[in-house]
């Protein structure tokens, strides 16, 4: 993705991606490496700035043309970067309770931000961008779920650069979302590494989070094929933050909570492998956006967790 | 025998358990022991020898269809996990 320039760069935009590999020397078993790859490192702090720069070129907006996205998440940070310095104006529709403070920074790099019903989590937010986009065509929405700039970026960059930075690659692991990381650096990596294992790690939803979703509103996003993963496991929010602990006491890290479950995945699966194998943790973000969660310090964990999706 | 651990949309199916109990060497025998006990739940998770589409079944931890789906073998004492699938929203 990002243009080596030297030590200048011309743009923001052009420090996105050529993220850091990093030893997990105290997480790895012996006689395996476990490699964290650091994407909280990207300008706004998350993978998402990969995607989004890719997305946001691709749909190569005319004059008059606007971005609306469904996110509360880091995939809007990352948009309203890149339509800020690409000169875009950028809508966000979100659930109305999202956190105070994921609306105060999409408002400051500049996105409209509209509220969608709390009661209909993200599929609501879904929804609504869906019907503004269709009553008025000045809106592009780029919908990362189903748009191809999304696995493109990872081929082209965090694959790219895996199979630049490691001449062995025995396993990877990533969260899985949209998917798009997982189809995108596992079809680059696996050109290089032909029997690569690729794990998905997947979040287990607490109750109240899952009450709000049906079986009718089951979705498996269209970039997603689930037969190219080797392995998907499910990792439950206790579980998650047990590991973002240990990546911050034992290696430094302050990682978010899908770190923590792929580093715990990774974990997993460095268990499982021979001896001088090495295996990749895609760490998609940092941990300074969930400084206001209860989890860090909270006894019960899971409880402190449940109402809330966190991936 | 297993224990299946039940989403909040499919209580009402399995009586309102949050958890329920089910048994067989595979997916596939477990599912059907678990169709035979609670059919309406069976129904809304299982179809015509085949797991429904949206609905993820994870044995400890991994989702069986990168296990070898229904033919995913299931220990004795083994934890059962139904979800609905997920992702960010509905797309179309």
């Amino acid at each position: 993705m990002a243009t080596e320039t030297g030590t200048v760069a011309g743009s923001l935009l052009d420090l996105i991606g050529n993220t850091p590999l990093v030893e997990l020397r105290q997480l790895s078993p012996e006689g395996v490496r476990i490699y964290a790859k650091l994407e909280g490192q990207n300008p706004t702090g998350s993978i998402k700035d990969r995607i989004a720069l890719a997305m946001v070129d691709a749909a190569d907006l005319r004059p008059g043309q606007e971005l609306l996205e469904p996110t509360s998440g880091n995939t809007g940070i990352s948009l309203a970067l890149v339509a800020k310095l690409r000169g875009h104006k950028l809508t966000c529709v979100m659930p109305a309770n999202a956190t105070p403070e994921r609306r105060l920074v999409l408002e400051l790099y500049g996105a409209t931000i509209v509220d969608s019903p709390a009661d209909q989590g993200s599929n609501g937010a879904v929804r609504l961008a869906q019907e503004i986009a269709a009553g008025d065509d000045r809106y592009v929405m780029l919908f990362q779920y189903a748009n191809e700039a999304n696995p493109r970026a990872h081929y082209e960059g965090t694959g790219a650069e895996i199979v630049r930075d490691l001449p062995r690659v025995d396993a990877i692991v990533a969260g899985l979302g949209t998917g798009g990381t997982l189809m995108g650096t596992a079809a680059r990596v696996r050109e290089a590494n032909p029997d690569v294992l690729v794990a998905a790690a997947e979040p287990l939803p607490g109750d109240p989070v899952m009450g709000l979703r049906s079986l009718d509103d089951g979705y498996v996003p269209p970039i997603l094929d689930v037969s190219k993963l080797d392995r998907k496991l499910l990792v439950s929010n206790a579980e998650s933050v047990v590991a973002v602990r240990a990546l911050l006491d034992r290696e430094g890290i302050l990682a978010g909570v899908s770190a923590g479950a792929v580093v715990h995945v990774a974990r997993r699966i460095a268990e499982e492998l021979p001896e001088g194998s090495n295996v990749v943790a895609i760490l998609a973000d940092g941990g300074w956006k969930y400084l206001s969660a209860d989890f860090w310090r909270s006894a019960d964990v899971e409880r402190s967790m449940e109402t809330t999706l966190w991936w | 025998m297993s224990v299946v651990r039940v989403p909040p949309v499919l209580r009402e199916e399995a009586g309102g358990a949050r958890e329920v109990e089910a048994s067989g060497a595979t997916v596939r025998e477990l599912l059907e022991d678990l169709a035979s006990r609670l059919p309406a739940l069976g129904a809304r998770i299982y179809e015509d020898g085949e797991i429904r589409p949206y609905v993820n079944v994870y044995v400890d931890g991994e989702d069986v269809r990168t296990r070898g789906g229904l033919d995913a073998p299931v220990r004795d004492g083994a934890t059962v996990v139904l979800l609905p699938a997920m992702a960010g929203g509905r797309g179309h």
